[in-house]
């Protein structure tokens, strides 16, 4: 169960999807599997110093009353996305790297980027450390 | 009922997927080999996810109970 890492290609900025993926980093690193994940346009706009703890709201299927249901998990004690990840990183083998096209389109240099963030590469590297395990576009 | 000594209790009551099994591996790295991890949860997808978990790692899932709404997971590191 544990050898071949979980990839995720995170593409998406909006706080439910960046959960979502938090969400399945969290298990695999329960797991003992290792997770590497790339960040793409607005997955690494979000973790950018200055947005990571904004309002980064939700994707278009939400609609007003997902607005409010996710509002409420909050309300309830549901950690932050960011906090999500920070825990799995604590937990196990995470490995956060930005996509240095995306660094180059969104004009990111690494010091915007929280230190979540390990590292820039290019997707040959990302594929050569993805090796055999699932990759997951979010 | 385990006589044995629980070597740590998790307390994840309150908290829901994954953070339930998160807690529970955080805890788990600490333990020593046999140790025995008790964890309660209120989460219902819990009791899957701790078969699940427990048939992953190796980890072995001496008891399973609910009462009140509390799940209560007792957990042997290999």
């Amino acid at each position: 169960m544990e050898d071949e890492p979980l990839n995720i290609v995170l593409f998406s900025g909006t706080e439910d999807r960046l959960q979502a993926a938090a969400v399945m980093a969290s298990g695999a690193a329960a797991l003992g599997k290792k997770v590497n994940i790339f960040l793409q346009y607005w997955g690494l706009e979000a973790f950018r110093k200055d947005r990571i703890h904004a309002s980064l709201g939700l994707a278009p299927e939400a609609g007003e009353h997902g607005a409010v249901l996710v509002a409420e998990a909050a309300k309830a004690g549901q950690q932050p996305w960011h906090a999500t990840l920070r825990v799995a990183k604590e937990l196990g083998e995470i490995d956060i790297q930005a996509c240095s096209l995306s660094m180059d389109v969104l004009k990111i240099e690494e010091g915007d980027l929280d230190p979540l963030v390990d590292g820039v590469e290019g997707v040959t590297a990302f594929y050569l450390n993805a090796g055999d395990g699932h990759i997951l576009f979010i | 009922m385990s006589t044995e000594q629980i070597a740590q209790v998790v307390d994840a009551r309150g908290l829901s997927c994954p953070m339930p099994i998160v807690k529970t591996a955080q805890a788990v790295k600490s333990l020593a080999s046999g140790q025995l991890l008790e964890v309660l949860a209120t989460d219902p997808g819990s009791t899957k996810d701790f078969t699940a978990w427990a048939k992953a790692t190796g980890n072995e899932l001496v008891e399973q109970t609910v009462e009140g709404g509390v799940y209560r997971f007792v957990l042997r590191k290999k």
